[in-house]
């Protein structure tokens, strides 16, 4: 039979000769040793010292009642330990992230699975409940006769996650160890669902799941989330995590960071940055972010406008490109000016010995540098552009915007 | 050719444009901080002032005239303490008030507080409807079209809007308080004497002039803004880095709060009071006595002023109760959802506006349903208060940021001081002592 931790609380402990223990006020689960199983329960007794319970002691579970199969000598005094998750205190109430679901919920019960084996029961811990029948059994239980909270429950719409797509959230570093928490699950979720639930968390919290994130997934998601987020985040990093999390940001999305920072960290986070990507993130903190200037990522494809579709191809497969973002390669004349550009897809269908300059996609457009972000609005507008090409005074190329750039920019308005 | 990153050309205008450039960034950053973190607090301060309070400070200045200014001072201390620990909970904490009580207090307690927050607020909405009713009456329009037409455009507002659009017809409904300062300044006051009056305390003995100055602090600092003005700043994401501008936020949200009272009692006190019309007792009787003494835009000024608290009133109050419980039952929550995402967000939030303005097409007493919400709010204060100053001071949620003893000091003298009041408002408003100007 099913078990809740709420039908749990309170219960009364006997020994092996039936003699009254205590009451079970709260259960732990040793994550170290197994993931979901009751490790330990506490016994407390009125101003005795509380007495410890472990799994193996356990005869039977039934709401409101535990059975021991040792006598009350065999218990030990309970002593606390950070490496067992409590579940009254540190699950219940608390929020989580729903991995399945992707996003952050509040327990309201946890559900209890019992485990059988010649004269001992062990709880595995199934599910939590996170919806209207935890709630109400929350509320009545101990109130109203237990039947009547099981009848009462049954017809409410069920919401519960399975243990296994829980993660806890624990803003201590030291405890997220003892607890065994890792956040690899966090990992494989898409950055921007990631940054959303971030959002619906408190900065400790926040702070915690940055800190045990790879610096990969860690640059993708501070990339995602709101900028009041990010330099709350970045601000209390260690500076020497931080600069390893900008180095792996494209250079305008470091910037944009970097310019909500006081000038003091900024400086100090560029020093602890490797010198060839600090100076890039340098160059783009000159503009000022409401100009094609300051929307424009400085990593982009160029190529001379006399070579030929094979040579480029063989030349992009020996490059580290970012090609979620290739859309279009910026073409160069002689004099290392912009003379247009190519879209990738126009250069997939190409003979091989086309040139790049017969492949140009028409009209030429480019804009400067100091323009404002309105016209590149309009420009991404009207010629339903993907990226756009921004030059220097000389109309020698420095940047491209991308679509993205641009929605994001709308979508903040 | 080479594939990469072109740094040579962009050599020249580094050097150039760095300076100015970055000046000017640095300036529209400050700019832009700053306004993104104002608003929770002056939104709930202005709030504060709403039908229930219009009226109370009307009755103020016509039954004391200025007599009652002094309290004004102190009165902005006790907003303000109490508002900045929330304020301060929120930018450190990352939590809602119903979340702290959740996570700290449990399942019950927050059940509790949920459900008697919803009946308080519930005849709080009901209230501010009534206010709605009063005010358009002064304009002739029938309470069967000024409420239900005020229902819809508030549900409208917040399901149609996000936040930070609802927030900026928020703050721009804190500036047609503007009304109350002109009707003032046409009443002609003697502002001398109202100055004096502010600084130097002058203590009548009658009981009325007690349970008017309850009434006073009662109607001024109400328990469900602390769950809105906390609940503000975290869906602002406020940070300790943004803490001091929230505080200043909450700041000079206390002070034009009670600016505008100061404003209402001196129009009253200069017009009604002095030309003997001492019983007044509606905001509705105030503006209708007002044109002949001020003039007919002064009092149709009043009552502009007057609706627009109404309206302002009833849009937050639904939403704020809204969240709360969402917030502490687990539900999705907040205007910056979409109504399938968050049913019982929109729900709460419906009902509470329909049962408000419903209760007053169904009822001409009016009176009594602004009583019932005084004593409401008066009983239920001291609750959230004592929630408020024990998460406040667990050093596990704020870290440093705790209260200090001397702010612990002032709060809970504020705390008891206020409860006090509120208790002797709550038992006068039940049992009405004679000689008292409630009706």
């Amino acid at each position: 039979m099913d078990l809740y931790a709420t039908e749990l609380m309170g219960a009364k402990a006997y020994d092996q000769q039936g003699n009254f223990v205590g009451r079970v006020r709260e259960f732990f689960v040793e994550p170290a040793e197994a993931p979901n199983r009751i490790s330990h329960f506490l016994l407390a007794r009125g101003h005795f010292l509380p007495l410890v319970a472990k799994y193996d002691q356990v005869a039977s579970v039934e709401p409101g009642r535990i059975t021991l199969n040792v006598s009350e000598r065999d218990l030990q005094l309970y002593q606390p330990n950070e490496g067992w998750l409590a579940v009254q205190k540190d699950l219940l109430d608390q929020q989580i992230i729903d991995i399945r679901g992707r996003k952050v919920v509040r327990v309201n019960d946890v559900d209890l699975a019992q485990l059988r084996t010649n004269g001992n029961v062990e709880l595995r811990l199934t599910q939590v409940d996170v919806g209207l029948p935890g709630a109400v059994r929350r509320l009545l239980q101990g109130a109203v006769p237990p039947g009547l909270i099981r009848t009462l429950q049954s017809k409410l719409p069920p919401r519960t996650i399975r243990w296994e797509f829980v993660n806890l959230i624990e803003p201590d570093p030291l405890r997220r160890v003892k607890l065994r928490i890792t956040h690899e699950k966090l990992e494989d979720l898409h950055p921007a669902d990631l940054a959303e639930i971030m959002e619906e968390l408190s900065a400790a919290e926040r702070q915690g799941i940055i800190a045990s994130l790879d610096e990969e997934t860690a640059a993708a998601v501070l990339a995602e989330l709101d900028e009041r987020l990010t330099t709350q985040i970045v601000e209390k990093m260690d500076p020497e995590r931080a600069a390893d999390i900008l180095e792996e940001m494209a250079p305008d999305a470091a910037a944009d960071l970097l310019a909500d920072l006081p000038k003091a960290t900024s400086e100090e986070l560029l020093e602890e940055m490797p010198g060839f990507e600090a100076n890039e993130v340098r160059e783009l903190l000159a503009f000022d972010p409401a100009t094609a200037g300051g929307m424009m990522n400085t990593e982009f494809a160029f190529v001379g406008e006399a070579i030929d579709r094979e040579e480029v191809l063989a030349w992009m497969r020996g490059q580290e490109l970012n090609l979620d973002q290739l859309d279009n390669i910026v073409l160069l004349n002689g004099d290392a000016q912009f003379s247009g550009t190519v879209a990738v897809a126009r250069l997939l269908l190409a003979a091989p010995e086309q040139r790049m300059s017969e492949l140009k996609t028409e009209p030429l457009l480019s804009i400067e540098t100091g323009a404002d972000e309105e016209e590149v609005v309009e420009l991404f507008d009207k010629y339903n552009l993907r990226t756009l090409t921004v030059v220097d005074k000389d109309y020698r190329p420095i940047g491209t915007i991308t679509v993205d750039d641009v929605v994001s920019r709308l979508a903040k308005k | 050719m080479n594939w990469g990153i072109i740094t040579g050309s962009l050599e020249g205008l580094r050097t150039r444009g760095t300076s100015l450039q970055q000046r000017i960034r640095g300036l529209r950053r400050r700019m832009t901080l700053l306004l993104a973190v104002v608003g929770p607090g002056l939104i709930t301060s202005n709030v504060d002032n709403d039908a229930g309070g219009i009226t109370t400070y009307t009755q103020a200045g016509s039954h004391y005239g200025y007599t009652l200014l002094w309290s004004l001072i102190p009165m902005t201390i006790a907003l303000y303490v109490t508002e900045e620990m929330c304020a301060r909970m929120g930018a450190i904490t990352g939590k809602g008030l119903s979340d702290l009580i959740r996570e700290e207090f449990g399942f019950r307690s927050t059940f509790f507080v949920m459900v008697v927050g919803f009946f308080v607020d519930l005849a709080n909405v009901v209230a501010e409807f009534a206010g709605v009713a009063e005010a358009m009456s002064i304009f002739h329009v029938n309470k069967f079209i000024a409420v239900p037409v005020a229902a819809l455009l508030v549900w409208i507002l917040v399901l149609r809007g996000t936040y930070r659009q609802v927030e900026i017809v928020f703050l721009a409904a804190c500036g047609f308080y503007v009304t109350y300062i002109i009707s003032a300044v046409l009443a002609k006051p003697d502002w001398l004497l109202a100055a004096r009056d502010t600084v130097i305390p002058l203590i009548h003995t009658d009981s009325g002039y007690w349970i008017m100055l309850t009434g006073l602090v009662g109607t001024t600092i109400a328990p469900w803004q602390f769950f809105y003005l906390q609940a503000g700043f975290v869906e602002k994401k406020v940070g300790p880095r943004q803490y001091p501008q929230a505080r200043a936020d909450v700041l000079i949200g206390s002070i034009s709060c009670m600016v505008i009272v100061f404003f209402i009692i001196v129009c009253t006190a200069a017009t009604l009071y002095t030309h003997g019309l001492r019983d007044i007792n509606t905001a509705k009787e105030a503006a209708q006595s007002l044109a002949p003494l001020a003039g007919k835009w002064a009092a149709y000024l009043f009552a502009f002023g007057l609706l627009n608290a109404s309206v302002f009133a009833a849009s937050i109050l639904p939403l704020s109760t809204a969240h709360v419980i969402c917030e502490g039952l687990g539900f999705e929550a907040g205007v910056d959802h979409k109504f399938k995402d968050a049913p019982i967000f929109y729900w709460l939030y419906t009902v509470l506006i329909v049962v408000g303005a419903g209760v007053v097409l169904m009822t001409d007493r009016l009176w009594t349903i602004l009583i019932f919400s005084q004593v409401g709010n008066g009983i239920w204060l001291p609750v959230v208060v004592i929630f408020i100053l024990l998460l406040v001071n667990r050093r596990d949620l704020m870290g440093d940021y705790v209260n200090t003893l001397t702010f612990n000091i002032v709060a809970w003298v504020t705390a008891i001081a206020m409860i006090a009041l509120t208790l002797v408002l709550a038992y006068t408003s039940i049992f009405p002592v004679s000689g008292s100007p409630a009706p």
